[in-house]
């Protein structure tokens, strides 16, 4: 692979049921170029968790994924409410989410950790009342 | 486990992909907490839940899962049907509440992520 491959989603913030469709795609596309199984899946999960708290916490969002011969790079922004602290949010069951998320199978305090548990590093930069972009990398050697 | 002796074991109905009876699942998660299946399923598993709507399917098929089986008499709907046919994961439900249907599966040798067949 001598260039790198780009894949554009729009995520939509407004409904619950359709959310996940990006990376549905993302692992139909990986598995096409060829990409490890154990490595599609790191990838997908990590990418899923991101879509899913664009959705209930951010109105939706934009996701890129860039393939290259090294690595996996997936960016994701939206223009919600912001993480108002990135450190507590990346601990093992804190949440902000509503009871509503909750019944919805959500909102345990797991996003975050999830996607730092599959990548190989996620860089989080948030601003309040502007949004958050998350870029993972998932290294391919 | 084979995903039929769990419909056995279970006394499941068999909702979809009837054609994946024969596979293998190799462990076995039971949450209506959908991140929690993400954090700590291993690969080829059956997912046991009350929760019922379309990222149950989702979930599963970020993480390669083989079968979701319903406990407590869950439905689900046409649409995850639909959602589940298209990852080719065997959709089952059954009357028993998600305590007494993770213990028969554990108690008849689904353990953890070993391979045991029943």
């Amino acid at each position: 692979m001598s260039e790198a491959l780009k894949f554009h989603f729009d995520v939509d913030g407004t409904d619950f049921t359709s959310a996940g469709q990006a990376s549905v795609q993302i692992k139909k596309n990986l598995r096409q170029l060829g990409i490890a199984p154990d490595i599609i899946r790191r990838v997908s999960i990590a990418m899923y968790e991101g879509e899913i708290n664009m959705v209930i916490h951010a109105g939706g969002g934009e996701a890129d994924v860039t393939v290259t011969e090294d690595c996996i790079e997936i960016s994701l922004r939206d223009h919600g409410p912001g993480i108002k602290n990135i450190e507590q949010a990346m601990q093992e069951g804190f949440s902000t989410a509503t009871d509503t998320i909750r019944t919805l199978g959500f909102g345990a305090g797991m996003g975050l950790p999830n996607m730092k548990r599959y990548t190989d590093d996620i860089q989080i930069t948030s601003e309040i009342g502007k949004g958050t972009d998350i870029v993972m990398r998932v290294n391919l050697k | 486990m084979k995903i039929s002796a769990i419909k056995e074991l279970l006394d499941a109905e068999l909702i979809c992909c009837e054609e994946n009876l024969n596979e293998n699942v190799f462990s076995a998660c039971g949450s209506d907490m959908m991140s929690d299946v993400l954090a700590y399923v291993k690969d080829q598993a059956v997912l046991l839940t009350g929760l019922v709507n379309s990222q149950v399917v989702r979930t599963a098929e970020m993480m390669d899962m083989r079968c979701i089986v319903f406990v407590r008499s869950k439905m689900p709907t046409a649409e995850m049907i639909e959602l589940a046919k298209e990852a080719n994961i065997v959709i089952m439900a059954t009357k028993k509440r998600m305590y007494e249907a993770c213990g028969i599966l554990y108690s008849n040798g689904l353990v953890g992520n070993k391979v045991r067949d029943v």
